[in-house]
């Protein structure tokens, strides 16, 4: 029982070949055509190689007593990865004229290891690849320039912090049950707490929303693109394969959704608006996994496939606009569908797919979650997500396109970005809209049988009339919507603002009182080691060198005096 | 009605910013939201708590919640904004 990694050696582990390609590009960044080539060509192979892994545990091994299953696959497996690597090849098309290696390199890195972590059979190999991850994504933002420096640190401690918990919840689940494989958890247990901790803070879970919206839009125009779809996706599927039903969950999950539509409501970056959104979304994902059915998690995992391309297409609109003007900000960007139709249209497609508009992808995939709750008598958790429901349409749907795209008139007129990012961004909404058109694509590829028919009048009915008026209210209330340069606080302020307040304070009030109790502690040990000194110092009257006449002496004085006492 | 520029009546302006345009796509999109309610007419809903079943539900839920959240975002907006520049000093 050795290895029987070399009986299957023609199974290679696909994630391998991004992160292999990433550490390749480097090398490449000279030549243009071989570095665009290994670019598109590398996730196509991954993709192809993803549909080679046959279900069940594909390479396995001991090691150091440890049973290692590094490739195990099933449907669900098979769902995310294909999405992660279609999500590679869009994401390397629209960042073929990013000059910064770096950052694709580590985007590769980074995309790879998402697959090879949905792929991990044991909770190590699973570690070692979240870990990956957040190297690669970390090197991602800071690849975004200077002005990313700060935003990246606090990214990657965050991520060391969740790593952390993951490990040691790992470490004490071993140590409780001996068993190392991933699968199905309850949330009954420390170890398991940490590890759902530590999944939790991946997917960007109160309390540390705040790294999301404070890191993603920080990275480059076509850095963000990527982001958007790994660390978060990846949280869901261990969620979904770790900890499905688990109540707290959809406690979690209805906090994200609306913490996602508030914070967007109020923020004035357009990308930072699709970070919160991003939040938004996971937060109905995150719910569904809770609520637990068959039903609700088909939903979950065909929500997070659709939301992977639709997130990409808005946030690839972005980063046309941000780099075909350089601006960011919503108070200063407006009317560019006259130059750039094609990113408006795309951007849109987006907008409504996000929203779930019927005919797009998001329609038949959040649906379920909704359902799920339905099914379960849920009543409070089906009226908030259908509340919330309209609150992306208000947020993400119209706020994005809106606020961008038309409003007034800012006077920008840039041109249309380069073809490759007008290519990916064209394949992502065909993408978008055909699983919309044709459902049947996506659940084929869903972990459980799917018995829901998402086009019914009535359901098609009732989400026209909540979107549409959803959008109404947009209009109505747009004085109160009026963008404002300023930014919104949330938890990071804590560690943003308070710790080094409190460090400062503590340097400015403590620090004087410590330093006094310190200098007399010190005093006194210098009196004390001075007396010591003189007693036992190489001069005291202790530890002085003796000269060996006086000890001759004084044995000569002692004999002559025992001699005397004998005669007497 | 959403703030377009008044003054940008000449032909040369983009074909959808011109104010005809405007008043047509507003009229429409009131059509469409009469549409949609009127559709309820002729449409079974199967209501799993009964009150989602009701006339026109979508309508009125979608309208209250976006409501709902835009005021409750502007009342923590006036405790939470700070100027863009409050982490940099």
């Amino acid at each position: 029982m050795t290895t029987d990694l070399w009986a299957i050696g023609s199974l290679v582990p696909p994630g391998l070949v991004l992160i292999a390609a990433g550490l390749l590009l480097p090398a490449l960044s000279g030549s243009g055509l071989w570095r665009a080539a290994l670019l598109l060509v590398a996730p196509l192979v991954t993709l192809a190689l993803v549909w080679q892994v046959p279900d069940g545990a594909a390479i396995a091994f001991d090691y150091l007593g440890y049973r290692l299953v590094p490739l195990k696959a099933d449907a669900l497996a098979r769902l995310f990865a294909t999405v992660f690597a279609g999500m590679a090849f869009a994401g390397a098309l629209f960042a073929l004229n990013q000059r910064r290696t770096l950052e694709l390199a580590a985007a590769f890195i980074y995309a790879g290891s998402a697959i090879g972590a949905v792929f991990a059979g044991d909770l190590i190999t699973l570690f070692v690849f979240w870990e990956l991850m957040a190297i690669g994504s970390t090197l991602v933002i800071w690849a975004g320039g200077r002005g990313a420096a700060g935003a990246g640190l606090r990214y990657a401690a965050i991520h060391l912090l969740g790593g952390a918990l993951l490990m040691a919840g790992i470490a004490g689940e071993v140590a409780s049950t001996g068993d190392l494989a991933f699968k199905a958890m309850a949330a009954d247990s420390w170890p398991r707490y940490l590890i759902l901790a530590g999944f939790l803070i991946n997917a960007g879970a109160p309390p540390f929303s705040a790294w999301l919206a404070d890191a993603y839009p920080e990275a480059s125009w076509s850095g963000t693109v990527f982001l958007s779809a790994f660390t978060t996706k990846t949280a869901v599927y261990v969620l979904l394969r770790g900890f499905p039903g688990t109540e707290l969950l959809i406690y979690v999950g209805l906090y994200m959704v609306f913490y996602g539509i508030i914070y967007a409501i109020l923020e004035n970056d357009m990308r930072r608006i699709l970070a919160y959104s991003i939040v938004n979304q996971v937060g109905f994902m995150i719910a569904g996994i809770g609520i637990g059915s068959q039903m609700a998690l088909n939903g979950a995992a065909a929500h997070a496939f659709v939301h992977i391309i639709y997130k990409a297409l808005l946030l690839m609109s972005a980063g046309s606009v941000l780099l075909m003007t350089g601006r960011r900000k919503c108070t200063e960007l407006g009317g560019l569908f006259r130059t750039m139709p094609l990113t408006s249209i795309c951007g849109i497609i987006g907008a409504l797919s996000i929203s779930s508009f019927p005919l797009t992808s998001g329609f038949p995939a959040k649906a379920m979650i909704s359902q799920g709750a339905a099914d379960a008598q849920l009543a409070v958790v089906w009226f908030l997500l259908a509340a919330a429901s309209a609150g992306v349409f208000l947020h993400a749907g119209i706020k994005f396109p809106w606020f961008v795209f038309f409003q007034r008139d800012s006077g920008l007129r840039p041109d249309e970005p380069p073809w490759n990012m007008r290519a990916a961004m064209v394949l992502f909404a065909i993408a978008s809209l055909a699983f919309g058109v044709a459902p049947a694509w996506l659940y084929a590829l869903l972990p459980y049988d799917v018995a829901y028919v998402p086009y019914t009048p009535s359901h098609v009915v009732y989400q026209l009339q909540l979107l549409l008026f959803s959008g109404l209210a947009f209009f109505v209330m747009l004085g109160w919507l009026k963008r404002t340069e300023t930014i919104t606080l949330d938890t990071d302020w804590f560690y943003r603002r308070l710790a080094p307040w409190l460090v400062a304070w503590f340097a400015a009030h403590v620090t004087p009182h410590l330093q006094r109790l310190a200098d007399r502690a010190q005093g006194y040990s210098n009196r004390l080691l001075a007396e010591l000194y003189r007693h036992h110092g190489p001069e005291g009257v202790l530890g002085r060198h003796w000269p060996t006449g006086n000890m001759a002496f004084w044995i000569t004085l002692m004999l002559g005096l025992s001699l005397l006492m004998y005669y007497a | 009605m959403p703030d377009q520029p008044r003054e940008s009546t000449q032909i040369t302006e983009h074909w959808l910013a011109r104010p005809q345009t405007i008043r047509w796509l507003w009229w429409s999109f009131a059509a469409l939201l009469a549409g949609t309610v009127i559709a309820d007419l002729f449409v079974t809903h199967h209501p799993k708590f009964g009150i989602e079943g009701t006339f026109g539900f979508g309508a009125w839920f979608g309208f209250v919640s976006c409501t709902a959240l835009i005021v409750f975002s502007k009342a923590l907006g006036v405790i939470l904004k700070r100027p863009e520049n409050y982490y940099d000093d």
